[in-house]
């Protein structure tokens, strides 16, 4: 408790010291009017990134015990609180800030409160930039809590996202979107990350293998844990994922043009072709195809296009879907078995392997007529493109392992990060959060 | 008296609950119950796992009858409850020492009806 009047306290201060933070001398900066028409889709396409959360937080939850559903709708939820203050602070600044530290980071003074925010960004209102921006450091974080579901305290959660987002996220959007040069410009090598392959997939889905294996397996993993408590939940959530993508994918492009209805296309067609291919999957490995498997294939897919939708045309979008929902099988069926890592809902099975394959899948697909340049292996021949994939691929894989296994360390002891072993039995949803999500009688 | 539990296929539940009332037994409770016997459980499969269920759905009876009624009931819940399909489920009958309504207060025999 009297830690926490203490950071009240400083955060106070810090309004009373300096009021002029965070205050821009007019919004418009001055410059021209913005393209009211961009402006109207990228307001639109924000809300839909935001609905991905609440919906992430009903796939999630429906696949957990329904003991533990509340921690996990509690986690998504304190993410679109949590990170948004965290952004309007430093993380916007961290990202999108000026290169500092050989392009490591973005300069965090550049933006700090969002002061200096103001004028257009594009064709769109430069704070409209930092918003939509913002719902991606939600969901990312949000993304990874499914790893080590059901077994996490909720202040060691707190500590460790907020870190997370500021030490691994931020610096890896800065790579890619946020004009890094040099060593870390990624994006300036001509890595096709169009709506958040790396940045956000692969990101989220190696964070969470890392952490699955420094939190450890679930008590009665595997084999002792029931299935999921609530699969109509499950699908609801993919549902609100499915729509809400529309924003992420086809709002990347900033503008409400030719290449944002390529990408809303294709995103729709990669999903549909990975939910099909999952339930083939299904129907040819174990004989029936499965409710759960077809929402797992279509979030595969979803996945898998993120990266690709600004490069790739319809028919190269069947090629990625497809795919996206082989290696996501292959993944969770066979690899999780195998090591018997407890990845509790499977983000790396399909974060991390359908991300990775969207990625490189961009270095096969990615064609001129939407590119506008770049060119794809199946359309030039060649594999400079893959290897600019392959490079940005690695570089995100061995940052967010590296980074998160120390975050996690130190958190661990600091706080501590697992719940002890009468809380797990209990469920975390009284445990963590003195709550029940269905009462016992009534 | 004697206190009949019977354990059938919750598909079954309808039929027997109709068959019972034709006999003129009334008084019964229903509760959802998870068991297992010589059926095993039905394999399910999540993401490509097969998971076989220790425990299968069933529904359980009980109910209080007069002596009279006894043999009755428990043909009633044979018949309707029986597929001929392992998992069918089983009846028991024990003896019942006091019954007493509620909102009388009368007991016994006469409080069963």
């Amino acid at each position: 408790m009297r830690k926490t009047r203490i950071i009240g306290a400083l955060a106070f201060l810090v309004f009373a010291v300096f009021p002029q933070l965070g205050l821009a001398a007019s919004l418009d900066g001055g410059d021209a009017a913005p393209d009211t028409g961009d402006t109207a889709f990228i307001i639109v396409a924000s809300a839909l990134v935001l609905l991905m959360t609440p919906g992430l937080a009903f796939f999630y939850g429906g696949l957990v015990r329904r003991k533990n559903i509340l921690s996990v709708l509690m986690q998504c939820f304190m993410c679109m609180c949590l990170m948004t203050v965290l952004w309007v602070i430093v993380g916007y600044s961290l990202a999108f800030g000026s290169n500092v530290a050989g392009s490591w980071i973005g300069n965090p003074s550049d933006y700090l409160f969002l002061s200096g925010v103001d004028g257009l960004s594009g064709t769109i209102p430069h704070l409209l930039f930092v918003a939509f921006q913002g719902m991606f450091a939600i969901i990312t974080p949000a993304l990874i809590l499914g790893a080590f579901a059901e077994r996490l305290k909720f202040g060691g959660f707190c500590l460790l996202m907020g870190l997370w987002l500021l030490l691994v996220y931020c610096p890896v959007c800065h790579w890619v979107w946020g004009g890094a040069e040099g060593f870390f410009g990624l994006g300036a090598d001509g890595a096709l990350d169009f709506a958040g392959g790396t940045v956000v997939h692969i990101n989220a889905g190696i964070a969470a293998l890392v952490l699955a294996l420094v939190v450890g397996k679930r008590k009665g993993y595997p084999g002792k844990i029931s299935p999921p408590h609530n699969l109509p939940f499950a699908v609801l959530g993919a549902g609100l994922l499915w729509f809400g993508w529309f924003g992420f994918n086809a709002g990347s492009q900033l503008a409400a043009d030719y290449v944002a209805v390529n990408a809303f296309t294709v995103t729709q067609i990669a999903t549909a072709m990975a939910g099909l291919t999952w339930a083939i999957i299904d129907r040819i490995v174990t004989g029936k195809a499965t409710m759960l498997g077809m929402i797992t294939g279509a979030v595969s897919g979803l996945v898998a296009i993120t990266p690709a939708c600004g490069s790739v045309n319809p028919m190269g979008a069947l090629g990625v879907g497809a795919g996206a929902s082989i290696c996501a099988y292959f993944s969770v069926a066979f690899i999780k078995k195998k090591f018997g890592y407890d990845d509790s809902l499977d983000v790396f099975g399909v974060h991390g392997v359908a991300g990775i394959w969207g990625a490189l899948a961009a270095g096969l697909w990615a064609t001129a007529s939407v590119t506008g340049g770049a060119e794809g292996l199946f359309y030039n021949g060649q594999i400079t493109q893959l290897l600019i994939q392959l490079k940005a691929v690695i570089y995100t894989i061995v940052y967010s392992g590296v980074v998160t296994f120390i975050l996690a360390k130190i958190v661990q002891a600091v706080i501590g990060l697992r719940s002890d072993e009468d809380a797990e039995s209990v469920g975390m949803d009284l445990s963590d959060h003195a709550e029940n999500a269905y009462t016992k009688l009534d | 008296m004697k206190y009949i539990t019977a354990v059938i296929q919750p598909d079954r539940l309808n039929d027997t609950l109709d068959a019972l009332e034709d006999k003129g037994v009334h008084l019964v409770t229903v509760t959802s119950v998870m068991g297992r016997g010589r059926q095993k459980g039905e394999a399910e499969v999540y993401r490509g796992h097969k998971e076989v269920g220790s425990l299968l759905s069933k529904m359980k009876l009980e109910i209080a009858v007069n002596d009279e009624f006894v043999e009755a009931a428990v043909n009633a819940i044979a018949e309707a409850a029986k597929t001929g399909k392992i998992g069918d489920g089983k009846i028991f009958v024990l003896a019942l020492e006091q019954c007493h309504r509620i909102r009388t207060g009368e007991t016994g025999t006469e409080a069963i009806g």
